[in-house]
């Protein structure tokens, strides 16, 4: 195995790293927002692709259908907030998991119904071919790398410099004092949902040019980016994307090593991670919880 | 640094037992519990002599998954760990009963023990490192745990064991020369006697000294260890404990099914015990009864509702559930009984 071979996997590896990274940052955003982690969260990016998809189709550019997607994933996550999380959410955490798996249940299935199981290739918006000419990475990667790191850069500017950024981290972190200095906490909660949903659809109309689109596209990408989201430090947006990043490269990496190959990929992957977090219990970027007693 | 609730909030809160001294129509709290107790050992023991054979069968996988929901109970309900990698000890049950009967030849009631033996150990094991991880990072361990499953079970160096990617078939014992039972029913009742026996062994540990020291655990982790218990040991007991339970009834289950493959253990089936844990009722043991038979039936009530939108329908039956009880069945008990409940005497 000479050096070319690793530098290639590994390059590879950020590329796919991509992909974990968006879906990670996600996963982060609606936890900071409602503190729980949506599993349904692939499901619903799944399904705004699918929007997205039938815009296209109904002759929409590109550029025009993305933002039509983001703008229509962003009320469903509103919507779905107000309607269905609203009236329980006083009930255990566990219930919220059952809500969230039924959530999923429900997006897979009507996804199939509505457009049925086949599966269906999915434009990107950047030229074919490699990047500057070379064979190590695609545009395509390239650009969705930068987009990941654009829509990073977004969200850590809102939640940084804006008012209601402020507002919304406050709702999540001590939503009583939040609500005694005047943030309507509810609201900030329904407004976490719709930015969670609208990123996950930027992550799926991303990742759809790779594996093409169909009702369980996203089921293996969540789990990695599960994975880089809790590795990376589930509070911390930008931790996220390092932890997408760092799964994608481990993944990519553990594969070149002989009798692990392709069969044990997955495995020690996971065990890799598993062992980070042996040694940092929240993660490499998050905040350490000091419990009062 | 914050200071807050933080990945701890995933302990369920504490079961509210309704006070003794009370009646409903009259009959004391404590009767009707015996009541239902006998009535439901009766409706048990002749169901399979009026059902047919398939019911017979499906009845005695609900069992099967209610054993599996109760190890889970007792880890996520009484010790307050949470847990997305139960399905890895029911494969490990399932396959050393499989390997057992099929390479060695030995009678199926001998592989229960010994799956129970080995989850223990395993389950231990794995206890001891997770000790370090709370809530969601111990979710993503587990996690890891139930997605490496199916992909160890086929790797090819093993294969010689596990049969790789098309597993192991064995053979259906017969009931025992004498009784009236076919296959089927015995096996039912087989399994009902095991059921009983693990569930009677889990009441008695909750309520035990030790019981006590894993629920003061859940509660509140430092006045625990303040008090002297040996957190670390305790949680990692837990742990070896929770994976017998589903190693017996991975072994059961191969049993009666009479086929193991590394597909039939995936983080689905993890997610599967999980439902049934909610939807049961966190922290009850007979919840975990009530657990068992709904994942067995839910799926098939969506099925014959809508075809086209089996799994649709069945996520919206779970939300409607969790709309109605929040707390799951033994949640939704406890209420009726206390609204219906007036002082005796």
């Amino acid at each position: 195995m000479d050096a070319y071979t690793i530098l290639q996997q590994a390059i590879s590896g950020v590329a796919t790293g991509g992909i974990y990274a968006s879906v990670a940052l996600a996963v982060v955003m609606i936890y900071r927002a409602i503190d729980h982690f949506n599993f349904a969260q692939g499901e619903m990016a799944m399904f705004s692709t699918y929007i997205a998809w039938s815009l296209m189709h109904a002759g929409l550019p590109y550029w025009w259908a993305f933002i039509l997607t983001l703008a229509i994933s962003f009320l469903g996550g509103v919507l779905i907030e107000r309607v269905i999380f609203r009236p329980i959410h006083d009930a255990p955490v566990l219930s919220h998991v059952v809500v969230f798996i039924g959530l999923l249940a429900i997006f897979n299935s009507a996804a199939g119904f509505i457009w049925d199981y086949t599966i269906k290739p999915f434009p990107s918006p950047f030229a074919s071919g490699g990047l500057f000419g070379s064979t190590l990475i695609s545009l395509h990667k390239a650009g969705m790398i930068a987009v990941t790191l654009v829509v990073l850069g977004l969200v850590y500017a809102f939640f940084r410099f804006t008012e209601v950024g402020l507002a919304m981290r406050a709702a999540a972190q001590n939503p009583e004092s939040a609500r005694l200095v005047g943030v309507r906490v509810e609201w900030m909660t329904a407004l976490g949902w719709g930015m969670a949903a609208a990123i996950g659809a930027v992550a799926g109309m991303m990742i759809a040019h790779d594996v093409y689109l169909e009702p369980n596209m996203m089921i293996g990408v969540l789990l990695y980016g599960f994975a880089g989201a809790i590795v990376g430090g589930v509070d911390s947006p930008g931790g996220a994307v390092f932890g997408g990043f760092l799964v994608g490269i481990i993944e990519n990496l553990v594969g070149l090593v002989p009798f692990v190959g392709s069969e044990l990929k997955l495995t020690v992957a996971l065990v890799l991670i598993v062992g980070v977090l042996m040694v940092r219990p929240s993660g490499i970027f998050g905040t350490r919880v000091v419990r009062r007693v | 640094m914050t200071v807050g609730a933080g990945p701890q909030a995933v302990i369920p809160p504490k079961p509210v037992r309704p006070p003794s001294g009370l009646a409903v129509a009259g009959i004391s709290l404590r009767a009707w519990r015996r009541f239902w107790l006998v009535l439901g050992i009766v409706v048990a023991l002749t169901l399979p002599l009026f059902a047919g054979s398939f019911t017979t069968f499906q009845l005695t996988q609900a069992a099967i998954y209610a054993i599996a929901i109760l190890g889970l109970n007792l880890l996520t309900g009484f010790n307050g760990q949470f847990s997305l990698g139960h399905s890895a000890f029911y494969a490990i049950g399932a396959y050393t009963a499989a390997i057992m009967m099929d390479q060695w030849e030995i009678a199926y009631y001998w592989t229960l023990p010994a799956a129970g033996l080995i989850c223990l150990v395993v389950g231990f094991l794995f206890g001891l490192p997770a000790l370090r991880l709370e809530g969601l990072y111990l979710a993503l361990a587990t996690f890891a745990l139930a997605v490496a499953t199916p992909q160890i079970l086929k790797f090819s160096p093993l294969e010689e064991w596990t049969g790789g990617v098309q597993g192991i078939f064995i053979l259906k014992p017969d009931a025992p020369p004498g009784l009236p039972l076919d296959q089927d029913q015995w096996l039912y009742y087989f399994t009902l006697a095991v059921t009983a026996v693990l569930f009677v062994c889990a009441r008695s540990l909750v309520r035990s000294r030790t019981g006590r020291a894993i629920m003061a655990i859940r509660d509140n982790p430092i006045a625990a260890r303040s008090m002297g218990i040996n957190t670390a040991l305790y949680k990692s007991l837990t742990f070896g404990v929770s994976a017998l339970y589903p190693g017996v009834a991975g072994a059961l289950g191969a049993i009666v099914v009479q086929f193991v493959a590394p597909d039939s253990f995936t983080f689905l089936l993890a997610v599967t015990f999980l439902v049934g844990l909610v939807i049961g009722g966190v922290g009850s043991i007979p919840g975990s009864l009530a657990g068992g038979l709904f994942v067995l039936f839910l799926p098939n009530l969506a099925e014959q509702i809508s075809k086209g939108l089996a799994w649709g329908v069945y996520g919206v039956i779970l939300i409607l559930l969790i709309y109605v009880m929040p707390s799951g069945t033994a949640g939704l008990v406890r209420l009726v009984t206390i609204r219906l409940a007036k002082p005796s005497g």
